[in-house]
Protein backbone atom coordinates (compact mmCIF):
# COMPACT_ATOMS: atom_id res chain seq x y z
CA UNK A 1 0.00 0.00 0.00
CA UNK A 2 1.34 3.21 -0.73
CA UNK A 3 1.44 6.69 1.59
CA UNK A 4 -1.72 8.26 -0.61
CA UNK A 5 -3.84 5.12 -0.18
CA UNK A 6 -2.31 5.37 3.92
CA UNK A 7 -3.88 8.42 4.13
CA UNK A 8 -7.08 8.30 2.35
CA UNK A 9 -7.99 5.32 5.22
CA UNK A 10 -10.67 6.74 7.27
CA UNK A 11 -11.04 4.09 10.09
CA UNK A 12 -14.72 3.26 10.50
CA UNK A 13 -16.20 1.27 13.21
CA UNK A 14 -19.97 0.09 13.33
CA UNK A 15 -22.12 0.29 16.59
CA UNK A 16 -24.18 -2.91 17.65
CA UNK A 17 -27.24 -0.15 17.77
CA UNK A 18 -30.54 0.21 19.50
CA UNK A 19 -29.67 -4.19 19.99
CA UNK A 20 -31.45 -5.43 23.28
CA UNK A 21 -31.51 -9.08 24.91
CA UNK A 22 -34.08 -9.72 27.42
CA UNK A 23 -34.36 -13.06 29.49
CA UNK A 24 -36.87 -14.05 31.87
CA UNK A 25 -34.65 -16.40 34.01
CA UNK A 26 -36.19 -19.21 36.44
CA UNK A 27 -35.78 -18.43 40.15
CA UNK A 28 -36.91 -22.10 40.52
CA UNK A 29 -39.03 -23.45 43.84
CA UNK A 30 -36.36 -22.41 46.04
CA UNK A 31 -36.07 -18.81 45.06
CA UNK A 32 -39.39 -18.24 44.49
CA UNK A 33 -40.40 -19.28 47.82
CA UNK A 34 -37.16 -17.00 49.20
CA UNK A 35 -38.81 -13.95 47.67
CA UNK A 36 -42.12 -14.25 48.27
CA UNK A 37 -41.35 -14.64 51.96
CA UNK A 38 -40.03 -11.30 51.64
CA UNK A 39 -42.61 -10.14 49.48
CA UNK A 40 -45.71 -11.15 51.73
CA UNK A 41 -43.90 -11.65 55.02
CA UNK A 42 -40.92 -9.56 55.16
CA UNK A 43 -39.03 -12.77 56.74
CA UNK A 44 -35.75 -14.08 55.60
CA UNK A 45 -35.56 -17.61 54.81
CA UNK A 46 -32.26 -20.52 54.57
CA UNK A 47 -32.06 -23.70 53.74
CA UNK A 48 -30.37 -26.26 56.02
CA UNK A 49 -28.55 -28.79 54.27
CA UNK A 50 -29.62 -32.08 56.50
CA UNK A 51 -26.05 -33.66 55.88
CA UNK A 52 -23.40 -31.02 56.67
CA UNK A 53 -25.81 -28.83 58.32
CA UNK A 54 -24.83 -25.82 56.94
CA UNK A 55 -27.39 -22.73 56.29
CA UNK A 56 -27.41 -21.37 52.83
CA UNK A 57 -28.78 -17.65 52.58
CA UNK A 58 -30.88 -17.89 50.10
CA UNK A 59 -31.97 -21.34 49.67
CA UNK A 60 -30.63 -23.10 47.17
CA UNK A 61 -31.71 -26.66 45.99
CA UNK A 62 -28.42 -28.23 46.14
CA UNK A 63 -25.75 -28.51 48.43
CA UNK A 64 -22.44 -28.30 47.03
CA UNK A 65 -20.43 -29.79 49.84
CA UNK A 66 -22.41 -32.94 50.30
CA UNK A 67 -23.36 -33.11 46.43
CA UNK A 68 -26.99 -33.42 48.12
CA UNK A 69 -30.13 -32.17 46.68
CA UNK A 70 -32.13 -29.90 49.40
CA UNK A 71 -35.83 -29.95 49.59
CA UNK A 72 -38.70 -27.17 50.50
CA UNK A 73 -38.77 -29.53 53.76
CA UNK A 74 -35.15 -28.47 54.35
CA UNK A 75 -36.36 -24.38 54.38
CA UNK A 76 -35.76 -22.09 57.57
CA UNK A 77 -36.23 -19.14 58.89
CA UNK A 78 -33.25 -17.38 59.84
CA UNK A 79 -32.85 -13.52 61.25
CA UNK A 80 -33.52 -10.15 59.35
CA UNK A 81 -30.43 -9.25 62.06
CA UNK A 82 -26.70 -10.08 61.27
CA UNK A 83 -22.98 -9.10 60.84
CA UNK A 84 -21.15 -7.53 58.14
CA UNK A 85 -19.04 -9.61 57.25
CA UNK A 86 -16.86 -7.70 54.94
CA UNK A 87 -18.22 -3.92 53.23
CA UNK A 88 -16.90 -1.32 51.04
CA UNK A 89 -17.91 2.33 49.98
CA UNK A 90 -18.03 2.19 46.81
CA UNK A 91 -16.75 5.50 45.04
CA UNK A 92 -17.14 5.08 41.44
CA UNK A 93 -20.75 5.42 39.75
CA UNK A 94 -22.40 2.34 37.96
CA UNK A 95 -25.61 2.23 36.31
CA UNK A 96 -27.73 -1.20 37.34
CA UNK A 97 -28.34 -3.08 34.12
CA UNK A 98 -31.49 -4.47 35.07
CA UNK A 99 -33.02 -1.11 36.06
CA UNK A 100 -31.25 1.59 34.30
CA UNK A 101 -30.83 3.59 37.93
CA UNK A 102 -27.96 4.68 38.71
CA UNK A 103 -26.57 4.65 42.63
CA UNK A 104 -25.54 7.98 44.36
CA UNK A 105 -22.27 7.76 44.86
CA UNK A 106 -20.64 6.87 47.30
CA UNK A 107 -22.17 3.97 48.30
CA UNK A 108 -21.69 0.76 50.38
CA UNK A 109 -22.55 -2.46 49.87
CA UNK A 110 -21.48 -5.60 52.09
CA UNK A 111 -21.66 -9.53 52.78
CA UNK A 112 -23.96 -10.11 55.29
CA UNK A 113 -24.09 -12.94 57.92
CA UNK A 114 -27.43 -13.48 59.34
CA UNK A 115 -27.94 -14.73 62.44
CA UNK A 116 -28.39 -18.24 61.56
CA UNK A 117 -26.93 -18.70 58.44
CA UNK A 118 -23.47 -19.70 57.01
CA UNK A 119 -23.28 -17.85 54.11
CA UNK A 120 -23.70 -14.40 53.10
CA UNK A 121 -25.77 -12.50 51.98
CA UNK A 122 -24.93 -9.12 49.07
CA UNK A 123 -26.92 -6.10 49.67
CA UNK A 124 -26.35 -2.00 50.73
CA UNK A 125 -26.04 -0.79 54.19
CA UNK A 126 -27.40 2.47 54.80
CA UNK A 127 -24.46 4.69 55.94
CA UNK A 128 -21.08 5.81 53.99
CA UNK A 129 -19.83 6.95 57.59
CA UNK A 130 -16.71 4.64 57.56
CA UNK A 131 -16.62 4.80 61.27
CA UNK A 132 -19.87 3.01 61.29
CA UNK A 133 -19.17 0.56 58.64
CA UNK A 134 -16.88 -1.93 59.68
CA UNK A 135 -16.28 -5.49 59.71
CA UNK A 136 -18.32 -7.33 62.47
CA UNK A 137 -20.75 -4.25 62.99
CA UNK A 138 -24.31 -5.27 63.65
CA UNK A 139 -26.83 -4.46 61.03
CA UNK A 140 -30.56 -5.12 60.50
CA UNK A 141 -32.43 -5.49 57.23
CA UNK A 142 -34.95 -2.47 56.50
CA UNK A 143 -37.75 -3.28 53.94
CA UNK A 144 -39.45 -1.41 51.66
CA UNK A 145 -42.81 -0.39 51.71
CA UNK A 146 -44.04 -1.45 48.58
CA UNK A 147 -42.76 -5.25 47.51
CA UNK A 148 -42.37 -6.62 44.53
CA UNK A 149 -40.99 -9.98 45.11
CA UNK A 150 -37.07 -9.26 44.05
CA UNK A 151 -34.12 -9.19 46.20
CA UNK A 152 -34.41 -4.97 46.17
CA UNK A 153 -37.63 -5.54 48.89
CA UNK A 154 -34.92 -4.91 51.14
CA UNK A 155 -34.27 -1.91 50.65
CA UNK A 156 -30.94 -2.28 52.64
CA UNK A 157 -29.18 -3.24 55.43
CA UNK A 158 -28.92 -0.11 58.42
CA UNK A 159 -25.96 -0.42 60.38
CA UNK A 160 -27.22 -0.66 64.03
CA UNK B 1 -5.51 -45.22 21.96
CA UNK B 2 -6.61 -46.80 25.14
CA UNK B 3 -10.14 -47.69 25.53
CA UNK B 4 -12.40 -45.50 26.97
CA UNK B 5 -16.04 -46.74 28.44
CA UNK B 6 -19.25 -45.31 29.23
CA UNK B 7 -20.58 -46.29 32.62
CA UNK B 8 -23.16 -43.95 33.04
CA UNK B 9 -26.11 -42.02 31.65
CA UNK B 10 -28.26 -39.48 32.70
CA UNK B 11 -31.18 -37.08 31.03
CA UNK B 12 -34.14 -35.20 31.81
CA UNK B 13 -37.55 -34.90 30.04
CA UNK B 14 -37.13 -32.21 27.15
CA UNK B 15 -39.79 -29.77 27.69
CA UNK B 16 -40.67 -26.52 25.91
CA UNK B 17 -40.10 -24.26 29.44
CA UNK B 18 -38.65 -25.81 33.01
CA UNK B 19 -39.13 -23.89 35.99
CA UNK B 20 -36.55 -25.83 37.05
CA UNK B 21 -33.23 -23.89 37.30
CA UNK B 22 -29.50 -24.36 35.17
CA UNK B 23 -28.80 -25.91 38.62
CA UNK B 24 -31.41 -28.47 39.04
CA UNK B 25 -31.58 -29.76 35.66
CA UNK B 26 -27.90 -30.71 35.94
CA UNK B 27 -28.31 -32.38 39.18
CA UNK B 28 -30.57 -34.14 38.21
CA UNK B 29 -29.16 -35.19 34.91
CA UNK B 30 -25.48 -35.83 37.15
CA UNK B 31 -27.60 -37.75 39.85
CA UNK B 32 -29.14 -40.08 36.98
CA UNK B 33 -25.93 -40.54 35.72
CA UNK B 34 -23.85 -41.67 38.77
CA UNK B 35 -26.57 -43.54 40.30
CA UNK B 36 -27.23 -45.55 36.60
CA UNK B 37 -23.31 -46.05 36.93
CA UNK B 38 -24.19 -47.57 40.65
CA UNK B 39 -21.23 -44.58 41.64
CA UNK B 40 -21.48 -41.49 44.07
CA UNK B 41 -19.43 -38.34 43.41
CA UNK B 42 -15.75 -39.31 45.41
CA UNK B 43 -15.66 -41.81 42.18
CA UNK B 44 -14.99 -38.95 39.76
CA UNK B 45 -11.84 -37.30 39.32
CA UNK B 46 -12.67 -34.68 37.13
CA UNK B 47 -16.02 -33.08 35.68
CA UNK B 48 -16.88 -31.38 32.23
CA UNK B 49 -19.43 -28.89 31.84
CA UNK B 50 -21.01 -27.89 28.77
CA UNK B 51 -23.07 -24.21 28.58
CA UNK B 52 -22.85 -21.30 26.23
CA UNK B 53 -22.82 -17.48 28.13
CA UNK B 54 -25.32 -15.91 25.42
CA UNK B 55 -27.58 -18.63 26.17
CA UNK B 56 -27.58 -18.98 29.43
CA UNK B 57 -27.27 -14.84 29.79
CA UNK B 58 -24.58 -14.48 32.63
CA UNK B 59 -20.51 -15.33 31.79
CA UNK B 60 -18.41 -17.97 33.41
CA UNK B 61 -22.05 -19.59 32.73
CA UNK B 62 -20.31 -22.67 33.95
CA UNK B 63 -20.49 -21.65 37.39
CA UNK B 64 -24.29 -21.88 37.66
CA UNK B 65 -23.69 -25.61 37.47
CA UNK B 66 -20.95 -26.20 39.54
CA UNK B 67 -22.11 -27.34 42.96
CA UNK B 68 -25.03 -29.38 40.29
CA UNK B 69 -21.88 -30.85 38.85
CA UNK B 70 -20.90 -32.50 42.12
CA UNK B 71 -17.63 -30.61 40.90
CA UNK B 72 -16.87 -28.43 43.97
CA UNK B 73 -13.19 -29.11 44.50
CA UNK B 74 -12.14 -31.02 42.05
CA UNK B 75 -10.70 -30.16 38.88
CA UNK B 76 -13.62 -28.48 36.39
CA UNK B 77 -13.51 -27.14 32.86
CA UNK B 78 -16.31 -26.14 30.14
CA UNK B 79 -16.65 -26.42 26.84
CA UNK B 80 -18.92 -24.48 25.10
CA UNK B 81 -20.43 -26.27 22.11
CA UNK B 82 -22.26 -29.31 21.76
CA UNK B 83 -22.28 -32.34 24.17
CA UNK B 84 -20.72 -34.68 21.95
CA UNK B 85 -17.72 -32.07 21.72
CA UNK B 86 -17.95 -31.91 25.84
CA UNK B 87 -17.82 -35.57 26.15
CA UNK B 88 -14.98 -35.73 23.75
CA UNK B 89 -13.25 -33.18 26.05
CA UNK B 90 -13.62 -35.47 28.88
CA UNK B 91 -12.09 -38.68 27.19
CA UNK B 92 -9.07 -36.45 26.62
CA UNK B 93 -8.88 -35.56 29.88
CA UNK B 94 -8.93 -39.94 30.82
CA UNK B 95 -6.45 -39.85 27.80
CA UNK B 96 -3.80 -36.89 29.40
CA UNK B 97 -3.10 -39.40 31.67
CA UNK B 98 -4.16 -37.00 34.41
CA UNK B 99 -7.55 -38.52 35.80
CA UNK B 100 -9.08 -42.26 35.12
CA UNK B 101 -13.09 -41.19 35.19
CA UNK B 102 -14.67 -37.97 33.96
CA UNK B 103 -18.59 -36.74 34.87
CA UNK B 104 -20.09 -34.58 31.61
CA UNK B 105 -22.96 -32.61 32.23
CA UNK B 106 -25.03 -30.19 29.86
CA UNK B 107 -27.91 -27.71 30.02
CA UNK B 108 -29.95 -25.64 27.84
CA UNK B 109 -32.92 -23.31 29.12
CA UNK B 110 -33.93 -22.37 25.53
CA UNK B 111 -37.11 -20.79 27.02
CA UNK B 112 -35.31 -17.63 28.91
CA UNK B 113 -34.50 -16.01 25.68
CA UNK B 114 -35.33 -15.34 22.00
CA UNK B 115 -33.85 -18.11 20.18
CA UNK B 116 -33.38 -15.81 16.72
CA UNK B 117 -31.59 -13.09 18.80
CA UNK B 118 -29.24 -15.82 20.20
CA UNK B 119 -28.57 -17.56 16.79
CA UNK B 120 -27.90 -14.25 15.25
CA UNK B 121 -25.05 -13.27 17.46
CA UNK B 122 -23.31 -16.09 16.37
CA UNK B 123 -22.50 -13.99 12.97
CA UNK B 124 -19.77 -11.60 11.96
CA UNK B 125 -21.20 -8.55 13.38
CA UNK B 126 -19.93 -6.48 10.78
CA UNK B 127 -20.88 -8.44 7.71
CA UNK B 128 -23.61 -10.68 8.95
CA UNK B 129 -25.72 -9.97 11.80
CA UNK B 130 -27.52 -6.64 10.62
CA UNK B 131 -28.88 -8.48 7.73
CA UNK B 132 -30.83 -10.73 11.19
CA UNK B 133 -29.79 -13.97 9.67
CA UNK B 134 -30.13 -16.47 12.54
CA UNK B 135 -29.86 -20.57 13.15
CA UNK B 136 -33.36 -21.14 11.07
CA UNK B 137 -33.09 -18.83 7.73
CA UNK B 138 -29.07 -20.11 7.43
CA UNK B 139 -30.41 -23.54 7.41
CA UNK B 140 -33.44 -22.60 5.38
CA UNK B 141 -30.68 -21.10 2.63
CA UNK B 142 -28.97 -24.74 3.40
CA UNK B 143 -32.06 -26.44 2.91
CA UNK B 144 -32.65 -24.72 -0.36
CA UNK B 145 -28.80 -25.51 -1.37
CA UNK B 146 -29.27 -29.11 -1.08
CA UNK B 147 -32.18 -29.61 -2.97
CA UNK B 148 -30.59 -27.78 -6.09
CA UNK B 149 -27.74 -30.44 -5.88
CA UNK B 150 -29.56 -33.70 -5.08
CA UNK B 151 -33.28 -33.04 -6.29
CA UNK B 152 -34.37 -34.03 -2.99
CA UNK B 153 -38.10 -32.53 -2.21
CA UNK B 154 -40.03 -30.32 0.38
CA UNK B 155 -41.98 -33.59 0.68
CA UNK B 156 -38.63 -35.81 1.56
CA UNK B 157 -37.73 -33.31 4.56
CA UNK B 158 -41.45 -33.97 5.51
CA UNK B 159 -40.96 -37.96 5.65
CA UNK B 160 -37.91 -37.12 7.88
CA UNK B 161 -40.77 -35.44 10.09
CA UNK B 162 -43.14 -37.59 10.23
CA UNK B 163 -40.74 -40.78 10.97
CA UNK B 164 -39.16 -38.74 13.96
CA UNK B 165 -41.68 -37.37 15.34
CA UNK B 166 -43.64 -40.60 15.28
CA UNK B 167 -40.54 -42.32 16.73
CA UNK B 168 -40.54 -39.70 19.42
CA UNK B 169 -43.75 -41.09 21.06
CA UNK B 170 -41.83 -43.81 22.12
CA UNK B 171 -39.44 -41.78 23.94
CA UNK B 172 -40.77 -40.53 27.69
CA UNK B 173 -37.68 -38.00 27.30
CA UNK B 174 -39.22 -36.17 23.90
CA UNK B 175 -40.44 -32.88 23.51
CA UNK B 176 -43.02 -33.33 20.71
CA UNK B 177 -44.33 -36.87 20.20
CA UNK B 178 -46.75 -36.52 17.60
CA UNK B 179 -48.05 -38.50 15.11
CA UNK B 180 -48.47 -36.66 11.71
CA UNK B 181 -48.53 -37.02 7.96
CA UNK B 182 -46.46 -35.68 5.16
CA UNK B 183 -49.65 -33.53 4.34
CA UNK B 184 -49.50 -31.66 7.81
CA UNK B 185 -45.90 -30.94 7.75
CA UNK B 186 -46.43 -29.23 3.96
CA UNK B 187 -49.47 -27.31 5.51
CA UNK B 188 -47.82 -26.10 8.89
CA UNK B 189 -46.75 -22.59 8.60
CA UNK B 190 -44.41 -21.49 6.43
CA UNK B 191 -41.38 -20.02 8.38
CA UNK B 192 -38.29 -19.42 6.03
CA UNK B 193 -38.93 -21.33 2.58
CA UNK B 194 -38.60 -23.96 2.14
CA UNK B 195 -38.65 -24.39 5.53
CA UNK B 196 -42.11 -25.03 7.53
CA UNK B 197 -42.93 -25.09 11.04
CA UNK B 198 -43.14 -29.03 11.26
CA UNK B 199 -39.51 -29.03 10.20
CA UNK B 200 -37.90 -27.21 12.34
CA UNK B 201 -36.86 -28.19 16.24
CA UNK B 202 -38.75 -27.05 18.68
CA UNK B 203 -35.94 -25.20 21.00
CA UNK B 204 -36.61 -26.73 24.74
CA UNK B 205 -35.27 -27.43 28.41
CA UNK B 206 -33.15 -30.23 29.24
CA UNK B 207 -29.94 -31.58 30.60
CA UNK B 208 -27.83 -34.46 30.07
CA UNK B 209 -24.67 -36.03 31.72
CA UNK B 210 -22.65 -38.93 31.09
CA UNK B 211 -20.04 -40.63 33.19
CA UNK B 212 -16.82 -41.90 31.14
CA UNK B 213 -14.09 -44.05 32.52
CA UNK B 214 -10.88 -45.87 31.30
CA UNK B 215 -9.68 -49.47 32.23
CA UNK B 216 -8.30 -49.07 35.51
CA UNK B 217 -11.43 -46.77 36.51
CA UNK B 218 -13.99 -49.17 35.83
CA UNK B 219 -13.85 -51.36 39.42
CA UNK B 220 -15.62 -48.34 40.67
CA UNK B 221 -18.77 -48.89 38.85
CA UNK B 222 -20.88 -51.22 38.65
CA UNK B 223 -22.54 -50.84 34.84
CA UNK B 224 -21.02 -52.93 32.76
CA UNK B 225 -19.37 -50.91 30.14
CA UNK B 226 -20.18 -49.45 26.67
CA UNK B 227 -17.08 -49.23 24.64
CA UNK B 228 -15.82 -45.86 22.63
CA UNK B 229 -14.95 -47.67 19.73
CA UNK B 230 -14.37 -44.76 17.20
CA UNK B 231 -14.71 -41.17 17.71
CA UNK B 232 -13.47 -37.83 15.45
CA UNK B 233 -14.66 -34.38 14.96
CA UNK B 234 -14.01 -31.99 11.81
CA UNK B 235 -14.87 -28.73 11.47
CA UNK B 236 -16.09 -26.50 8.42
CA UNK B 237 -15.23 -23.22 7.56
CA UNK B 238 -17.55 -20.81 9.73
CA UNK B 239 -18.32 -18.16 7.20
CA UNK B 240 -21.16 -19.55 5.60
CA UNK B 241 -19.99 -18.05 2.58
CA UNK B 242 -17.11 -20.09 1.93
CA UNK B 243 -18.49 -23.74 2.65
CA UNK B 244 -20.53 -25.74 -0.11
CA UNK B 245 -23.80 -25.62 1.94
CA UNK B 246 -25.16 -28.81 0.27
CA UNK B 247 -22.30 -30.88 0.74
CA UNK B 248 -21.08 -31.60 4.75
CA UNK B 249 -17.14 -32.24 4.33
CA UNK B 250 -16.65 -31.50 7.86
CA UNK B 251 -19.13 -35.05 8.35
CA UNK B 252 -17.00 -37.42 5.79
CA UNK B 253 -13.67 -36.63 7.70
CA UNK B 254 -14.97 -37.13 10.75
CA UNK B 255 -17.02 -40.54 9.89
CA UNK B 256 -14.53 -41.74 8.13
CA UNK B 257 -11.83 -41.22 10.70
CA UNK B 258 -14.40 -42.55 13.47
CA UNK B 259 -14.95 -45.92 10.90
CA UNK B 260 -11.06 -46.80 10.59
CA UNK B 261 -10.66 -46.57 14.42
CA UNK B 262 -13.86 -48.99 14.70
CA UNK B 263 -13.48 -50.81 11.77
CA UNK B 264 -16.80 -49.74 10.33
CA UNK B 265 -16.18 -50.84 6.35
CA UNK B 266 -19.54 -50.52 5.52
CA UNK B 267 -22.04 -48.23 8.06
CA UNK B 268 -25.33 -49.16 6.47
CA UNK B 269 -24.69 -52.81 7.16
CA UNK B 270 -21.83 -52.93 9.95
CA UNK B 271 -23.69 -50.17 12.43
CA UNK B 272 -27.05 -51.64 13.43
CA UNK B 273 -28.73 -48.12 14.95
CA UNK B 274 -27.95 -44.28 14.50
CA UNK B 275 -28.64 -41.32 16.37
CA UNK B 276 -27.93 -37.87 14.41
CA UNK B 277 -28.46 -34.23 14.82
CA UNK B 278 -31.48 -33.46 12.70
CA UNK B 279 -31.84 -29.82 13.94
CA UNK B 280 -34.11 -29.33 11.22
CA UNK B 281 -35.99 -31.97 9.11
CA UNK B 282 -33.32 -31.87 5.75
CA UNK B 283 -30.64 -31.93 8.11
CA UNK B 284 -30.99 -36.11 8.54
CA UNK B 285 -30.74 -36.56 4.84
CA UNK B 286 -27.41 -34.51 4.51
CA UNK B 287 -25.85 -36.39 7.17
CA UNK B 288 -26.82 -39.89 5.65
CA UNK B 289 -24.83 -38.69 2.72
CA UNK B 290 -21.84 -37.19 5.09
CA UNK B 291 -22.17 -40.67 6.93
CA UNK B 292 -21.99 -42.55 4.12
CA UNK B 293 -25.56 -43.83 4.39
CA UNK B 294 -25.99 -43.34 1.08
CA UNK B 295 -23.92 -41.81 -1.84
CA UNK B 296 -23.85 -38.33 -2.14
CA UNK B 297 -27.08 -36.57 -3.49
CA UNK B 298 -29.07 -39.72 -2.84
CA UNK B 299 -30.00 -39.15 0.81
CA UNK B 300 -33.94 -38.62 -0.11
CA UNK B 301 -33.69 -42.40 -1.43
CA UNK B 302 -33.32 -43.78 2.23
CA UNK B 303 -36.34 -41.57 3.78
CA UNK B 304 -38.50 -43.42 0.69
CA UNK B 305 -37.84 -46.31 1.07
CA UNK B 306 -38.00 -46.66 4.28
CA UNK B 307 -34.93 -47.96 5.38
CA UNK B 308 -34.14 -45.50 8.24
CA UNK B 309 -37.53 -46.26 9.91
CA UNK B 310 -37.93 -48.40 12.79
CA UNK B 311 -37.87 -51.80 10.73
CA UNK B 312 -35.60 -50.55 7.86
CA UNK B 313 -32.06 -51.61 7.36
CA UNK B 314 -30.60 -48.97 9.68
CA UNK B 315 -32.71 -47.50 12.23
CA UNK B 316 -32.16 -43.46 12.36
CA UNK B 317 -33.38 -41.79 15.48
CA UNK B 318 -35.30 -44.44 17.53
CA UNK B 319 -35.93 -41.54 20.03
CA UNK B 320 -37.76 -39.14 17.69
CA UNK B 321 -34.35 -36.84 17.44
CA UNK B 322 -33.26 -33.61 17.42
CA UNK B 323 -36.50 -32.55 15.23
CA UNK B 324 -38.72 -33.58 18.22
CA UNK B 325 -36.61 -32.62 21.16
CA UNK B 326 -33.95 -29.76 20.76
CA UNK B 327 -32.00 -28.81 24.32
CA UNK B 328 -29.18 -26.83 22.48
CA UNK B 329 -26.03 -28.18 23.01
CA UNK B 330 -27.41 -30.95 25.40
CA UNK B 331 -29.37 -32.44 21.98
CA UNK B 332 -26.11 -34.03 20.73
CA UNK B 333 -25.10 -35.56 23.97
CA UNK B 334 -28.53 -36.96 24.39
CA UNK B 335 -27.64 -38.85 20.70
CA UNK B 336 -24.56 -40.34 22.67
CA UNK B 337 -26.58 -41.69 25.67
CA UNK B 338 -29.37 -42.69 23.26
CA UNK B 339 -26.71 -45.30 21.62
CA UNK B 340 -25.62 -46.25 24.94
CA UNK B 341 -29.11 -47.01 25.66
CA UNK B 342 -29.79 -48.88 22.22
CA UNK B 343 -26.00 -51.11 22.80
CA UNK B 344 -27.37 -52.41 26.31
CA UNK B 345 -30.47 -53.15 25.19
CA UNK B 346 -32.18 -50.45 27.82
CA UNK B 347 -33.75 -48.22 25.04
CA UNK B 348 -37.71 -49.25 26.25
CA UNK B 349 -40.27 -48.71 23.53
CA UNK B 350 -37.59 -47.26 21.45
CA UNK B 351 -35.24 -50.33 21.37
CA UNK B 352 -33.96 -51.63 17.96
CA UNK B 353 -33.93 -55.31 18.57
CA UNK B 354 -30.54 -57.06 18.79
CA UNK B 355 -28.48 -53.70 18.52
CA UNK B 356 -24.55 -54.24 19.36
CA UNK B 357 -23.26 -50.96 17.34
CA UNK B 358 -24.76 -47.82 17.13
CA UNK B 359 -23.18 -44.47 16.11
CA UNK B 360 -23.94 -41.07 18.07
CA UNK B 361 -23.74 -37.62 16.32
CA UNK B 362 -23.75 -34.31 17.12
CA UNK B 363 -22.96 -30.90 15.32
CA UNK B 364 -21.51 -27.03 16.54
CA UNK B 365 -21.95 -23.61 14.46
CA UNK B 366 -24.34 -22.52 12.24
CA UNK B 367 -25.53 -25.31 9.42
CA UNK B 368 -23.80 -27.80 11.05
CA UNK B 369 -20.31 -26.33 10.27
CA UNK B 370 -18.59 -28.94 12.99
CA UNK B 371 -19.16 -32.05 13.42
CA UNK B 372 -18.77 -35.36 16.40
CA UNK B 373 -19.22 -39.20 15.43
CA UNK B 374 -18.92 -41.35 17.68
CA UNK B 375 -19.28 -45.25 16.94
CA UNK B 376 -20.37 -47.44 20.47
CA UNK B 377 -20.36 -50.82 21.09
CA UNK B 378 -20.63 -53.28 23.77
Amino acid sequence: MNDKKREDVELLSISSGEASQPFDWSVGKHGSYFLQQLRDNKKIVGIKCPGCQRVYVPPRPVCGHCFKGLTLDDIIPVSDEGTIYVCTIVQFGFVDPSTGIQRPVPYTWAFVKLDGADTCLTHFLDSTDAEKVKVGARVKAVFEEKRTGNLMDIKHFAVL
Amino acid sequence: MSKIAIVGVGQTTCTRSKIDTFEEMVFEAASKALADAGAEIGDIDNVVTVSNDFWDGRTISSMAVQEAAGSWGKDVSTVEGDGTFGALYGMMRILSGSFDTTLVVSHMKGSESIMNLITNAMFDPIYQRGMGIDATSAAALQARSYMTMSGATEEDFARVSVKNHGNAKNNPYAQLPMKITVGDVMASRKIAEPLKLLDCSPIGDGAAAVVLSNKKGLKRFRKEPVWIKGVAHCSDSFTLGYRDLAKSRALKEAAQKAYKMAGIKKPLKDLDVAELYDAYSYMELMWYEGLGFAPEGKGYELIRENATGMKGELPVNPSGGVVSSHPVFVAGMVRLIEATLQVRGEAGKRQVKGAKTALAHGINGPCGQAHCVYVVGA
